[in-house]
Protein backbone atom coordinates (compact mmCIF):
# COMPACT_ATOMS: atom_id res chain seq x y z
CA UNK A 1 0.00 0.00 0.00
CA UNK A 2 1.01 3.49 0.07
CA UNK A 3 4.26 5.00 1.14
CA UNK A 4 3.53 8.31 2.14
CA UNK A 5 0.06 10.37 1.98
CA UNK A 6 -0.61 13.49 -0.63
CA UNK A 7 1.82 15.72 1.67
CA UNK A 8 4.76 13.43 1.37
CA UNK A 9 4.98 12.76 5.63
CA UNK A 10 4.62 9.26 7.26
CA UNK A 11 2.13 7.07 6.21
CA UNK A 12 -1.36 6.67 8.40
CA UNK A 13 -3.62 4.19 8.88
CA UNK A 14 -7.36 4.00 10.19
CA UNK A 15 -9.07 0.89 11.41
CA UNK A 16 -12.93 0.86 11.37
CA UNK A 17 -15.15 -1.30 13.51
CA UNK A 18 -18.58 -1.11 11.60
CA UNK A 19 -21.24 -2.84 14.21
CA UNK A 20 -24.62 -1.74 12.95
CA UNK A 21 -26.65 -3.29 10.17
CA UNK A 22 -28.69 -0.39 9.55
CA UNK A 23 -28.20 1.44 5.99
CA UNK A 24 -27.88 4.77 7.79
CA UNK A 25 -24.87 3.24 9.73
CA UNK A 26 -23.07 1.15 6.75
CA UNK A 27 -22.20 4.78 4.74
CA UNK A 28 -20.14 6.54 7.52
CA UNK A 29 -17.55 3.49 7.73
CA UNK A 30 -17.55 3.09 3.93
CA UNK A 31 -17.17 6.63 3.23
CA UNK A 32 -14.97 7.50 6.10
CA UNK A 33 -12.75 4.03 4.83
CA UNK A 34 -13.08 5.36 0.99
CA UNK A 35 -11.60 9.41 1.57
CA UNK A 36 -9.13 7.49 3.77
CA UNK A 37 -7.63 5.36 0.87
CA UNK A 38 -8.10 8.75 -1.51
CA UNK A 39 -5.98 10.59 0.61
CA UNK A 40 -3.44 7.70 0.96
CA UNK A 41 -4.11 6.76 4.16
CA UNK A 42 -4.37 3.02 4.75
CA UNK A 43 -8.02 1.27 6.15
CA UNK A 44 -8.65 -2.08 7.80
CA UNK A 45 -12.51 -2.64 8.19
CA UNK A 46 -13.83 -5.45 10.61
CA UNK A 47 -17.52 -6.40 10.13
CA UNK A 48 -19.16 -7.62 13.64
CA UNK A 49 -22.15 -8.03 15.17
CA UNK A 50 -25.23 -6.45 13.27
CA UNK A 51 -22.78 -4.83 11.03
CA UNK A 52 -22.33 -8.31 9.05
CA UNK A 53 -25.46 -7.52 7.28
CA UNK A 54 -23.39 -5.22 4.98
CA UNK A 55 -21.59 -7.52 4.09
CA UNK A 56 -23.54 -10.38 3.79
CA UNK A 57 -25.07 -11.36 0.35
CA UNK A 58 -28.07 -12.13 1.64
CA UNK A 59 -28.96 -8.75 2.98
CA UNK A 60 -26.47 -5.69 1.85
CA UNK A 61 -29.22 -4.85 -0.92
CA UNK A 62 -31.87 -4.26 1.63
CA UNK A 63 -30.22 -3.12 4.24
CA UNK A 64 -33.06 -0.31 6.38
CA UNK A 65 -32.89 3.05 7.08
CA UNK A 66 -33.09 2.77 11.57
CA UNK A 67 -36.14 5.05 12.08
CA UNK A 68 -37.49 3.97 15.83
CA UNK A 69 -35.80 5.30 18.62
CA UNK A 70 -33.64 7.41 16.25
CA UNK A 71 -34.59 11.40 17.78
CA UNK A 72 -32.81 12.95 14.93
CA UNK A 73 -35.98 12.21 12.42
CA UNK A 74 -37.63 14.55 14.22
CA UNK A 75 -40.51 12.15 13.99
CA UNK A 76 -42.58 11.13 17.39
CA UNK A 77 -41.76 7.58 17.91
CA UNK A 78 -45.41 5.99 17.27
CA UNK A 79 -45.36 7.09 14.26
CA UNK A 80 -41.81 6.09 13.14
CA UNK A 81 -43.24 2.50 14.35
CA UNK A 82 -45.98 2.20 11.84
CA UNK A 83 -46.31 0.13 9.05
CA UNK A 84 -44.04 0.77 5.81
CA UNK A 85 -42.84 3.75 7.83
CA UNK A 86 -39.24 2.22 7.67
CA UNK A 87 -39.82 1.09 4.11
CA UNK A 88 -40.89 4.82 2.85
CA UNK A 89 -37.79 6.50 4.97
CA UNK A 90 -35.21 3.68 3.55
CA UNK A 91 -36.73 4.69 -0.03
CA UNK A 92 -36.28 7.91 0.27
CA UNK A 93 -32.72 8.11 1.81
CA UNK A 94 -32.05 5.42 -1.14
CA UNK A 95 -33.65 8.02 -3.41
CA UNK A 96 -31.69 11.10 -2.24
CA UNK A 97 -28.06 9.20 -2.86
CA UNK A 98 -29.11 8.09 -6.10
CA UNK A 99 -29.60 11.45 -7.12
CA UNK A 100 -26.11 12.39 -5.47
CA UNK A 101 -24.96 10.10 -6.76
CA UNK A 102 -23.38 8.27 -4.19
CA UNK A 103 -22.78 4.84 -4.96
CA UNK A 104 -24.74 1.82 -3.62
CA UNK A 105 -23.13 -0.51 -0.06
CA UNK A 106 -22.73 -3.23 -2.93
CA UNK A 107 -20.78 -0.82 -5.37
CA UNK A 108 -18.77 1.10 -2.10
CA UNK A 109 -17.53 -2.54 -1.09
CA UNK A 110 -16.48 -2.95 -4.79
CA UNK A 111 -14.83 0.45 -4.76
CA UNK A 112 -12.82 -0.07 -1.57
CA UNK A 113 -11.62 -3.66 -2.59
CA UNK A 114 -10.52 -1.98 -5.76
CA UNK A 115 -8.70 1.34 -3.60
CA UNK A 116 -6.71 -1.69 -1.30
CA UNK A 117 -9.11 -1.60 1.71
CA UNK A 118 -8.52 -4.49 4.06
CA UNK A 119 -12.12 -5.67 5.48
CA UNK A 120 -12.61 -8.62 7.60
CA UNK A 121 -15.69 -10.43 9.04
CA UNK A 122 -15.96 -10.78 12.93
CA UNK A 123 -15.41 -14.63 14.11
CA UNK A 124 -17.57 -15.02 17.37
CA UNK A 125 -20.16 -13.13 15.39
CA UNK A 126 -20.20 -14.85 12.44
CA UNK A 127 -20.81 -17.94 14.48
CA UNK A 128 -23.82 -16.29 16.92
CA UNK A 129 -25.53 -15.66 13.32
CA UNK A 130 -24.72 -19.06 12.06
CA UNK A 131 -22.72 -17.05 9.00
CA UNK A 132 -20.09 -18.98 6.76
CA UNK A 133 -17.63 -17.36 4.94
CA UNK A 134 -18.95 -18.15 1.69
CA UNK A 135 -22.11 -15.87 2.46
CA UNK A 136 -20.06 -12.84 2.78
CA UNK A 137 -19.26 -10.65 -0.27
CA UNK A 138 -15.91 -12.00 -1.96
CA UNK A 139 -14.39 -8.54 -1.00
CA UNK A 140 -13.90 -9.46 2.37
CA UNK A 141 -10.46 -11.49 2.94
CA UNK A 142 -11.05 -13.45 6.09
CA UNK A 143 -13.03 -14.16 8.70
CA UNK A 144 -10.35 -12.78 12.23
CA UNK A 145 -11.01 -13.05 16.30
CA UNK A 146 -10.90 -9.36 17.62
CA UNK A 147 -7.59 -10.24 18.54
CA UNK A 148 -6.20 -10.97 15.01
CA UNK A 149 -8.07 -7.21 14.23
CA UNK A 150 -6.28 -5.47 16.61
CA UNK A 151 -3.09 -6.99 15.43
CA UNK A 152 -4.24 -5.64 11.96
CA UNK A 153 -4.95 -2.27 13.38
CA UNK A 154 -1.35 -1.59 14.99
CA UNK A 155 -0.51 1.96 14.60
CA UNK A 156 -3.77 2.68 13.12
CA UNK A 157 -6.46 5.45 14.70
CA UNK A 158 -9.44 3.57 15.38
CA UNK A 159 -12.86 4.64 14.74
CA UNK A 160 -16.41 2.76 16.38
CA UNK A 161 -19.47 2.84 14.33
CA UNK B 1 -0.69 31.25 0.75
CA UNK B 2 2.74 31.80 -0.42
CA UNK B 3 4.50 31.70 -3.95
CA UNK B 4 6.65 28.67 -4.83
CA UNK B 5 9.31 28.35 -7.94
CA UNK B 6 8.13 25.28 -10.02
CA UNK B 7 9.89 24.88 -13.85
CA UNK B 8 11.16 28.12 -13.28
CA UNK B 9 7.92 30.24 -12.84
CA UNK B 10 6.64 31.96 -9.49
CA UNK B 11 3.34 30.03 -8.36
CA UNK B 12 0.72 30.80 -6.03
CA UNK B 13 -0.14 27.38 -3.55
CA UNK B 14 -2.26 27.21 -0.38
CA UNK B 15 -0.24 25.55 3.05
CA UNK B 16 -1.26 21.78 1.27
CA UNK B 17 0.57 22.75 -1.62
CA UNK B 18 -2.61 23.13 -4.25
CA UNK B 19 -2.23 25.39 -6.59
CA UNK B 20 -4.40 28.27 -6.50
CA UNK B 21 -4.53 29.37 -10.14
CA UNK B 22 -4.68 26.72 -12.84
CA UNK B 23 -4.38 29.34 -15.30
CA UNK B 24 -0.78 29.10 -13.86
CA UNK B 25 -0.34 25.43 -14.69
CA UNK B 26 1.74 23.69 -17.50
CA UNK B 27 2.73 20.58 -18.10
CA UNK B 28 5.97 20.69 -17.07
CA UNK B 29 4.65 22.00 -13.53
CA UNK B 30 2.40 18.97 -13.59
CA UNK B 31 6.01 17.06 -14.19
CA UNK B 32 7.35 18.80 -11.57
CA UNK B 33 4.34 18.04 -9.03
CA UNK B 34 4.31 14.68 -9.90
CA UNK B 35 8.01 13.95 -9.27
CA UNK B 36 7.12 15.74 -5.71
CA UNK B 37 4.75 12.95 -4.94
CA UNK B 38 6.89 10.38 -5.90
CA UNK B 39 5.46 9.65 -9.45
CA UNK B 40 8.28 10.08 -12.16
CA UNK B 41 7.14 9.81 -15.28
CA UNK B 42 4.18 10.61 -16.00
CA UNK B 43 2.69 7.95 -18.14
CA UNK B 44 0.03 8.35 -20.73
CA UNK B 45 -2.79 6.79 -18.61
CA UNK B 46 -1.63 9.79 -15.93
CA UNK B 47 -2.35 12.70 -18.65
CA UNK B 48 -5.55 11.09 -19.69
CA UNK B 49 -6.76 11.70 -15.99
CA UNK B 50 -4.97 15.23 -15.73
CA UNK B 51 -6.91 16.13 -19.26
CA UNK B 52 -10.11 14.89 -17.72
CA UNK B 53 -9.34 16.36 -14.38
CA UNK B 54 -8.67 19.66 -15.90
CA UNK B 55 -11.61 20.29 -18.44
CA UNK B 56 -14.41 18.51 -16.14
CA UNK B 57 -13.09 21.38 -13.50
CA UNK B 58 -12.84 24.34 -15.75
CA UNK B 59 -16.92 22.66 -16.62
CA UNK B 60 -18.10 22.51 -13.24
CA UNK B 61 -16.02 24.63 -11.36
CA UNK B 62 -14.55 21.72 -8.95
CA UNK B 63 -12.72 19.28 -9.05
CA UNK B 64 -13.42 16.05 -9.72
CA UNK B 65 -13.75 12.83 -7.60
CA UNK B 66 -11.76 9.54 -7.89
CA UNK B 67 -15.05 7.84 -8.75
CA UNK B 68 -15.77 10.65 -11.25
CA UNK B 69 -12.74 10.51 -13.13
CA UNK B 70 -13.03 6.89 -13.12
CA UNK B 71 -16.14 6.96 -14.55
CA UNK B 72 -15.40 9.02 -17.40
CA UNK B 73 -12.11 7.84 -18.44
CA UNK B 74 -10.72 4.45 -19.37
CA UNK B 75 -9.10 4.12 -16.32
CA UNK B 76 -10.30 1.89 -13.83
CA UNK B 77 -10.48 1.87 -9.66
CA UNK B 78 -7.86 -0.25 -9.34
CA UNK B 79 -5.59 1.26 -12.13
CA UNK B 80 -5.92 4.69 -10.24
CA UNK B 81 -4.24 3.62 -6.88
CA UNK B 82 -1.57 2.31 -9.02
CA UNK B 83 -1.07 5.41 -10.51
CA UNK B 84 -1.39 7.60 -7.85
CA UNK B 85 -0.33 5.28 -5.01
CA UNK B 86 0.10 8.40 -2.27
CA UNK B 87 -4.05 8.78 -3.23
CA UNK B 88 -5.21 9.20 -6.09
CA UNK B 89 -8.30 11.74 -4.62
CA UNK B 90 -5.96 14.67 -3.71
CA UNK B 91 -2.91 13.74 -5.85
CA UNK B 92 -5.11 13.70 -9.07
CA UNK B 93 -6.50 17.29 -9.01
CA UNK B 94 -2.60 18.67 -7.01
CA UNK B 95 -0.58 17.22 -9.94
CA UNK B 96 -3.61 18.65 -12.81
CA UNK B 97 -2.85 22.31 -10.89
CA UNK B 98 -6.35 22.11 -9.17
CA UNK B 99 -7.91 22.71 -5.60
CA UNK B 100 -8.40 19.64 -3.55
CA UNK B 101 -11.78 17.97 -4.28
CA UNK B 102 -15.04 18.61 -2.29
CA UNK B 103 -16.45 14.79 -2.44
CA UNK B 104 -15.69 11.62 -0.13
CA UNK B 105 -15.88 9.17 -2.91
Amino acid sequence: MAETNGNGSAPRKVAIICSKGSLDMAYPGLILANAARMMGIEAVLFFTFWGLDIVTERTLDKLHAGIVGNPATHMPAMIAGLPGMEGLATHMMKKKMDDLEIPTVREMLEILDDAGAEMYGCLMAMEMFDRDKDQLVPQIKDVITAMDFFEKAEGAQTIFI
Amino acid sequence: MSTTSFAGQEIEVNEDGFMLNPDQWTPEIAAELARDAGIDPLTDKHWEVIDFCRRDSAEKGTPPGVRRITKNTGVSMKEMYGLFPGGPGILAAKISGLTKPKGCI
